[in-house]
């Protein structure tokens, strides 16, 4: 406790509620107490890239309300069929539920990180880069069945409307990408767990901070927006 | 909460630490609401209450990532406005792309479908 009362990195108590707001906004040394450095600046990463999937989304809906062809009906250019049954959206409703359960995992690998289990951790976050690596997966089936199969292109279709494959490869594309980047940094930070770097404070290779457990939690945050993105995506785009 | 527990075992505690079942239960929560907004699709929902539960379910799960799964709910509120807030913004973007379209959609209309106004 005395460490505590001593310490001048912030004060004992923080006002809360609006005035906590201005309290924190106003003071010296930093404006996001009790959060680590690396975590405000991935949020704040994460506001940007808000931005560019919104101007990607809004515009996705201009695109289609202004245009005067018929625009193919996703329930049934995404549909699968199983056993001769044609099934709407089976396909994406997987995906949606591999990335729901990808976020589940990683969310308690950040809990096991925090209580230093290590082992708990690595194997938490391997299991979501799996599940992250599934839905990449998939992604590439629906592609291909839809250039293939369906003769879908960016510049037009078959079925209607040309913007419908420019937006729809430009918007999963963009998300895809998101993943599979996140997949790779999840092994990364994966095995800088299991090795023990957290626990070592051993330096990062790039920026040769100490390496610290709310690494996993940073790690997690990117993830979560990368399924939050999806929630909005399988929203407007494979439900409208 | 974890901060106050970190100063208590005398060491400073910047992360989020919360019980496992609360993960579990959002997880839970996230899988009824997807498989109500499919089945919104499965039905052939049309009209105004199709668009209602998709954007009702679409909000409630980000909602529920961004308080639970993205910590934001034990965050303080300098931060959670400074991230939050911005994102109004894009709004007054959904109102002008909305605008645009509707007008594009009526000049389109009048030069290229000569029968329809």
């Amino acid at each position: 406790m005395t460490q505590a009362r001593t310490s001048t990195a912030e004060p004992l108590t923080l006002p809360e509620g609006i005035q906590g707001i201005v309290s924190d906004w106003s003071s010296d040394q930093r404006a996001f107490k009790n959060v680590p450095w690396g975590k405000a600046m991935m949020w704040i990463f994460l506001l940007s890239d808000t931005f560019i999937f919104s101007c990607f989304l809004i515009s996705y809906m201009t695109v289609r309300m202004s245009t005067t062809e018929p625009w193919p009906n996703p329930s049934e250019v995404f549909g699968l069929t199983v056993g001769g049954k044609s099934i709407p959206l089976l396909l994406i409703a997987i995906m949606t539920f591999v990335l729901i359960s990808s976020s589940g995992t990683m969310a308690m690998a950040v809990k096991f990180g925090y209580e230093k289990n290590r082992k708990m951790t690595f194997i938490l976050m391997l299991c979501t880069a799996a599940l992250g690596a599934t839905f990449v997966g998939m992604q590439a089936f629906e592609w291909t069945k839809l250039i293939v199969h369906e003769g879908i292109r960016p510049w037009g279709n078959p079925l209607g409307a040309a913007q419908f494959g420019s937006v729809f490869f430009m918007v999963t594309g963009f998300h895809g990408t998101h993943v599979s980047i996140g997949v790779i940094f999840l092994i990364i930070i994966a095995r800088k767990v299991l090795r023990g770097d957290m626990d070592q404070e051993r330096p990062g290779f790039f920026t040769s901070r100490k390496s610290k457990y709310e690494a996993v939690e940073i790690m997690g945050l990117y993830w979560h927006f990368v399924d939050l993105v999806w929630v909005f995506i399988f929203a407007v785009f494979y439900l409208w | 909460m974890a901060h106050a527990e970190g100063q208590q075992l005398g060491t400073h505690v910047e992360g989020q630490q919360h019980p496992i079942g609360i993960y579990l239960k959002i997880w839970g929560l996230l899988f009824v609401l997807s498989t109500a907004s499919y089945l919104v699709d499965y039905f052939h929902l049309q009209g105004y209450l199709r668009w209602f539960l998709i954007i009702v379910f679409m909000l409630l799960k980000a909602g529920l990532i961004v308080a639970v799964f993205m910590h934001m709910l034990w965050e303080r509120l300098a931060m959670v406005y400074a991230i939050l807030v911005p994102t109004v913004l894009l709004m007054v973007l959904l109102g002008i792309g909305a605008l645009e379209a509707d007008y594009t959609f009526l000049t389109r209309g009048v030069f290229f479908l000569k029968g329809l106004f």
